[in-house]
């Protein structure tokens, strides 16, 4: 087994980002590993994707056609097993996407393959060696895959470059796979969340607040103080999930992705959903109690305070 | 109906921290340990699903993967109002990966025959986001992962799920039972243990299995795992963030110059 395959993502007609990504981290691993790249394409119009993930450095695009008019995650594990039985490739690559995490564990486990998720570096010395963050990415840990043939990686989306889209000219081939009666789910609708009152993604000055206001009763506060200085409020998950905020105003991979001028985050820790949503924005001030919060890691100023103790402060100041 | 929940008592590291000798693993002594943040939102999902089914005959069973330490989690779940528990443990399992331990519970499940699975979408310390659908995957059950919210249709079988996307997208879609949820937080507001269940919590079924009396021969699992971890270092954070120092005011002070020079800029 030898080659890279990496399989690309679209959603709703849109090809997603992650897929150039992915060529991006295959190319890196190919130059050490040598063999083939081919990037696959699974769904109902496959064909129409085929010149766009053929960026330069893939030899090849290979289009599998399914049955359902979207993602559906028992189809695409079975398509996926079959490229992998076919192709015999000694590296398959997926985003670490929602889709994702709906089936490339499965295919893992039917097909014993060497496996490890949301990957942030990966390397080839004798095989694959990968890293991903342990005890909440406080750590990094190394990982090899012993004893396998074929090893299966879902990267974290937003950590390589998006290879230039239709930049090569790799051949397309159809892999014809039996996909009928494959799905085991039935799709209703798409639903799209409501934007709400406010639009956080035009926003120039976010303050941003998390955990650490610690009670639904603090929130009208930073509220006031967002005002007075200028600011529009947005919020990290466990805000919503706790029903103090609405969605719209939620920060990160599953609510906004927001890129102000100045992002200022006040008790939050930075989980990768958080960070994903917001780790481009110009200017990141992050304030938080735990020095090893990850947040600091993308911040551009940082401080080990209580956020109540800095909030009296500006308030103070900002009069 | 029966649900099993999959749990896992989770590891936080103290501010201050050492490795092991083989610098695989951190030292236990300066790890904090508490259920997984996930795990009482699809435990809590669990627990509704019972109780409106009502009567008896229904039952929520928590399983976990783990040696004793785990037992705290199990027994906050019995408090909670799960009706019995298993745990397995063998010290082959020490340093399981995210499959190795997928397949363990797929033995527990199998034992179980459940009309439901709920798993967690993930645990805040390992974060696979990949334990419930490596499981669905071993026991070739039908899966949704990443659920926000869950309707269940108790005639036909059917549960009704949201499964949120990226960008605040929702696909909305039916799965008939037998089947496994992972199981998104926020989707439920889940209730605390009173003092007198998590007393009663002891009285409780809690089986203690090993990988034998599952009928699960080591190498099985050792061949299921995906990966060695080989090393663990703290993670080199570039430049890092410039910190400011001193007071709340001068840090306050700070800020509010930073804030005006980037936004007049």
């Amino acid at each position: 087994m030898s080659g890279v395959l990496v399989l690309a993502e679209t959603r709703r007609g849109e090809l997603r980002d992650v897929s150039l990504e992915l060529v991006s981290a295959a190319l890196e691993v190919k130059e050490t590993a040598g063999g083939r790249l081919a990037v696959a394409v699974i769904g109902a119009d496959a064909e129409k994707f085929a010149a766009g993930v053929a960026a330069e450095g893939v030899d090849e695009v290979l289009t599998v056609s399914a049955p359902t008019g979207q993602f559906e995650a028992h189809v695409w594990q079975r398509a996926v097993q079959a490229l992998i039985e076919v192709e015999e490739p000694g590296l398959v690559l997926l985003g670490h996407t929602i889709d994702s995490i709906g089936f490339a564990p499965a295919v893992a486990a039917h097909l014993a393959l060497g496996f490890a998720s949301d990957v942030t570096a990966i390397s080839w010395a004798d095989g694959p060696r990968a890293r991903r963050g342990a005890y909440g990415d406080k750590l990094v840990a190394e990982l090899e895959f012993p004893g396998k043939e074929c090893t299966l990686l879902t990267v974290r989306p937003g950590i390589f470059p998006v290879a230039a889209a239709g930049s090569g000219s790799a051949p397309a081939r159809a892999v014809s796979i039996d996909l009928d009666g494959a799905a085991r789910t039935e799709h209703v609708e798409y639903l799209d969340v409501a934007a709400g009152d406010v639009d956080i993604t035009k926003a120039e000055f976010l303050l941003s607040i998390g955990r650490g206001i610690e009670d639904k009763d603090n929130i009208p506060r930073f509220e006031e103080l967002a005002e007075k200085f200028g600011a529009t409020l947005s919020v990290s998950r466990p805000i919503v999930d706790a029903g103090w905020m609405p969605s719209a105003r939620q920060v990160g991979q599953s609510g906004k992705t927001v890129k102000p001028r100045v992002y200022l985050a006040l008790g939050i820790s930075g989980a990768v959903q958080h960070l994903a949503g917001m780790r481009t924005a110009d200017t990141i001030i992050a304030v938080n109690t735990d020095p090893e919060a990850p947040i600091f890691g993308v911040a551009h100023y940082g401080a080990v305070a209580d956020l109540f103790e800095v909030a009296d402060e500006l308030e103070q100041a900002l009069g | 109906m029966k649900i099993v929940v999959a749990v896992k008592q989770v590891a936080a590291l103290d501010e201050e921290f050492e490795l092991v000798e083989d610098g695989v693993g951190v030292d236990a002594d300066f790890l904090e340990w508490d259920l997984n943040e996930w795990d009482t939102f699809s435990l809590e999902a669990a627990l509704q699903l019972r109780d409106d089914a009502g009567g008896d005959g229904h039952e929520v069973v928590a399983v976990t993967v783990g040696d004793e330490e785990a037992e705290e989690g199990l027994l906050s779940c019995l408090a909670k109002g799960a009706d019995r528990a298993v745990r397995v443990w063998d010290e082959e399992l020490e340093g399981a990966d995210v499959l190795a331990v997928a397949r363990v519970l797929a033995a527990m499940v199998e034992r179980e025959s459940p009309d439901l699975v709920l798993c967690g979408v993930q645990s805040s310390d390992a974060v696979n986001g990949a334990t419930g659908t490596a499981l669905a995957g071993f026991l070739d059950l039908p899966r949704v992962a990443v659920v926000t919210a869950l309707e269940w249709d108790a005639s036909g079988g059917v549960a009704t799920v949201h499964r949120e996307l990226e960008g605040g997208v929702i696909e909305v879609l039916r799965i008939h039972a037998p089947a496994l949820l992972t199981i998104q937080t926020g989707i439920n507001e889940p209730r605390y243990a009173t003092l007198r269940a998590i007393k009663q919590a002891r009285e409780k079924p809690l089986e203690v299995f090993g990988l034998d009396d599952l009928g699960l021969d080591p190498a099985v699992v050792q061949a299921a795992a995906g990966s060695r971890t080989v090393a663990l270092a703290t993670p080199d954070r570039g430049a890092g963030a410039e910190m400011l120092n001193g007071s709340p005011a001068a840090v306050a002070a700070r800020i509010v110059e930073i804030v005006q020079e980037r936004m007049s800029g």
